[in-house]
């Protein structure tokens, strides 16, 4: 029967499938289950899975612990706008505002060391876009997300922000520097 | 009463009431299309950075009506007409109340211009998906909500359709398949808008002040259960074409009914929880939640994806043995009618959307994997393989058969009819292709400036990531020709072509006549199971594509920093 007419075996649940179709079927169910499977593998085994450690927080919270951290860490200035570049202390963690339109402040890594980073948004939301290492991370307003990073080479790197903020978007600019 | 035609040329049998509607919905598509093609042009150029055409606030704001008039109003009123098509006219059944199907076309035409009117108000450039706290004014979640009752009436139009089209008996036995993927589709509409109102009812409430704050999260997860579900509501319907053209272009019959309407069934049961995949680098959500709702639920719509991938062309490949072109593997292909736009397109979508659109959203997909290309270019790279070279390429080439039969003009300029899938298809496919790479390669989407002018700092993109940019702009460009180019086509045609007989108009049904569009295969036993060669080589060539692209990706993750 054609697609557009009925079934001619009026009922299409009795129909007998074609073993050409069963072949196909199996090898997409076999390919499915090994996507589904590496997902929880590389949770075991890969070294880069994104962080579930997160908490509900608000602007002014997670501003006054980055002020904070800024206030104990910070090794130099730099840019016009005096914008603090701020020494993570090795293996510590680190604070990381996204706001309308700045990453604040600058941070300064170790290759090869692990850092808790604590990202969160001020006022909409941004997107944190590493470059060009290229990794993408949604952040929102409201939620300080703690992730772990390992940077694994020296260098200057930027953040750019990737989720629309406004007309003033293309410029939400932020930098990390690994030693 | 209802009256009905029955077109000369096809024996498909319209309900006058719903010819009408069809054809008001159509024209309503392609007009939304024109607006839509409008603003592609637009930022295909201001993406373009040899070109940079407009200024920032501008191009956020003409961004904003891409995403609303293709996405929303153009898919979605031709929707509304494939739904009354699969309905009243393969069933041969009146349409249930048809003053009721006009209250929805005339709130989703409210409901559009009210929204693009908040667009070019200026005050409303948040993009399609309004993520809180970003504001728009009132008008603009109004207008949507409005489009999306209306688009609710409809699928209740077609329901009630299918009912009548039972009791009256206006057919024996199941429905036909392409009415049961309609079916699904609707199905899935009607989550969709619920989940739909769930989020943009409390938004427009916010948006008025009646409401003081929404969650960032808690919207992005109820958004995408309407963003993402309006997609498979896409998926089900250019596959129910897909279905359509390989029985009106060959006569073909599925490879087997079951396996078909399964693989439907397949994205009613396990699509909606895929709107996970859009919140994959997300704060809020587990590992295992994101785990568990991608994969185990998504991988199974993915299953259905991969089966009509295979169903369709081995559906062809089957009819088109019967008819003997038997030789070698691929001898059914290659004498397919590669003239017929109807057809064309239909292949392109098809071989378009499974390799390019399936196999870049698997990846991106993959919970880890999405960290590397959220919200890049990649996304839009991915989705216009999907939505545009799918839905809308398959939407398009139906629209060459529908022209004569619904509208009762012939299509002028053949040639150029020809041309034109090729011309938009091909093209389409490879700015996704070429969007993709710059995503890849790191660039932003949504991004006005990848130099970062006013920045505090300087990043250099690579040169690659300019020189796909630069390629963006010129097959954009050319994929805009090619999308004119059917607009003008189908606009010239319903203006000038030349006019058809519509067939002789009587107040009961007639039988479907033999011979003919409508009964395009002979009417008796079930296929038989033709061997399908071709097809397997086919699908096994995708399927090495995507084995192959899928581990390459997780070469490239384990690279980047280490996370955890
Ligand atoms: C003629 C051809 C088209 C071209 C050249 C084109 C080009 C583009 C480009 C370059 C973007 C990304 C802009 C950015 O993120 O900065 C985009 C976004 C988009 N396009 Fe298209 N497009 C075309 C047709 C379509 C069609 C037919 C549809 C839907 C059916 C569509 C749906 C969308 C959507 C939903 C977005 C996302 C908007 C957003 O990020 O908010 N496009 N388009
Ligand atoms: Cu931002
Ligand atoms: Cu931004």
């Amino acid at each position: 029967m054609s697609a557009i007419l009925p079934p001619s075996e009026r009922l299409w649940w009795k129909q007998p499938i074609a073993k050409i179709e069963w072949f196909w079927i199996a090898i997409a169910f076999v390919w499915a289950m090994i996507m589904f499977v590496m997902m929880v593998y590389w949770h075991i085994n890969g070294k880069q899975n994104l962080s579930n450690e997160v908490y509900k927080t608000t602007p002014e919270m997670f501003a006054a612990k980055t002020e904070k951290f800024i206030k104990e860490n910070t090794i130099r200035t730099e840019t016009d706008q005096q914008i603090p570049v701020v020494k993570v202390p090795a293996g510590g963690e680190g604070y990381l505002m996204a706001r309308l339109w700045n990453w604040y402040p600058i941070l300064e890594l170790e290759a090869g060391k692990t850092y808790k980073i604590h990202l969160s948004a001020m006022d909409y939301q941004h997107g944190f876009s590493l470059q060009p290492v290229n990794i993408n991370i949604q952040v929102l307003p409201g939620y300080e997300h703690v992730v772990k990073m390992t940077p694994t080479k020296a260098g200057t790197y930027a953040i750019v922000c990737n989720e629309y903020c406004g007309i003033g978007h293309h410029t939400m600019l932020g930098r990390i520097y690994v030693k | 009463m209802a009256t009905y035609r029955t077109c000369p040329r096809t024996g498909l049998q319209f309900d006058l009431e719903a010819d009408k509607l069809m054809r008001w919905n159509a024209v309503a598509g392609v007009l939304w299309l024109l607006v839509g093609g409008i603003t592609a042009l637009l930022v295909i150029l201001t993406r373009w950075p040899a070109i940079k055409l407009l200024p920032a606030d501008q191009f956020y704001l003409i961004l904003t009506a891409h995403g609303i008039d293709m996405l929303i109003l153009w898919i979605i009123f031709f929707e509304m007409a494939v739904l009354y098509f699969a309905s009243s006219t393969l069933l041969r059944c009146r349409l249930a109340t048809p003053k009721v199907a006009w209250v929805q076309f005339w709130l989703m035409v409210v409901g559009g211009i009210m929204t693009n009117i908040a667009i070019f108000q200026g005050e409303s450039s948040v993009m399609f998906t309004s993520y809180v706290p970003m504001q728009a004014a009132p008008h603009f979640y109004l207008g949507i909500i409005l489009f999306a009752v209306g688009a609710l009436i409809g699928c209740g139009v077609f329901f009630g359709t299918l009912v009548v089209a039972k009791r009256e008996k206006t057919y024996t036995g199941s429905i036909p398949l392409v009415t049961f993927g309609a079916m699904t589709a609707a199905i899935i509409a009607v989550f969709t808008i619920a989940s739909g109102a769930a989020i943009l009812i409390p938004t427009f409430l916010w948006s008025i002040g009646l409401i003081q704050s929404i969650d960032a999260q808690l919207y992005r997860m109820v958004w995408w259960a309407l963003g993402h579900s309006s997609q498979q509501i896409n998926v089900a319907a250019h596959v129910s074409i897909w279905y359509l053209v390989a029985a009106v272009a060959f006569g073909a019959k599925p490879l087997s009914e079951k396996v078909s309407r399964f693989a439907f069934l397949l994205y009613i049961l396990f699509l909606q929880l895929a709107s996970a995949h859009h919140l994959l680098s997300d704060p809020g959500m587990s590992a295992e939640w994101k785990v568990l709702n991608t994969s185990y639920f998504m991988y199974f719509a993915v299953l259905a994806s991969m089966i009509h991938g295979f169903t369709v062309p081995g559906a062809i490949e089957a009819a088109q043995r019967k008819k003997g072109f038997n030789n070698g593997l691929f001898e059914w292909l290659r004498k397919a009618p590669w003239g017929n736009p109807v057809f064309s397109g239909m292949f392109i979508s098809l071989v378009g959307f499974g390799f390019i659109g399936g196999i870049s959203g698997v990846v991106l997909g993959t919970e880890q994997i999405n960290m590397l290309m959220h919200n890049t270019f990649y996304v839009p790279g991915h989705f216009h393989a999907t939505v545009v070279v799918g839905t809308t390429l398959a939407f398009m080439s139906i629209t060459y058969l529908l022209v004569p039969t619904l509208f009762k003009r012939e299509m002028l300029f053949p040639k150029l009819c020809q041309i034109q899938p090729y011309l938009y298809g091909l093209s389409m496919i490879g700015l996704s292709l070429v969007m993709m790479g710059a995503g890849t390669l790191g660039v932003s989407r949504r991004h006005w400036d990848m130099a970062f002018s006013g920045a505090p700092f300087q990043y250099e993109w690579p040169g690659a990531a300019y020189l796909m940019m630069g390629m963006t702009g010129i097959l954009g460009v050319i994929a805009v020709v090619g999308g004119g180019l059917w607009i003008g086509l189908v606009v010239l045609s319903l203006l000038f072509g030349k006019k058809l007989d519509g067939g002789p108009v009587s107040d009961k049904t007639v039988p479907i006549p033999d011979q003919t569009v409508a009964a395009s295969a002979s009417a008796t036993g079930s296929e038989e199971h033709v061997s399908v060669p071709g097809t397997v080589v086919l699908a096994l060539t995708l399927l090495t594509c995507f084995v192959l692209y899928y581990f390459v990706n997780w070469k490239y993750l384990s690279e980047v920093w280490g996370l955890s």
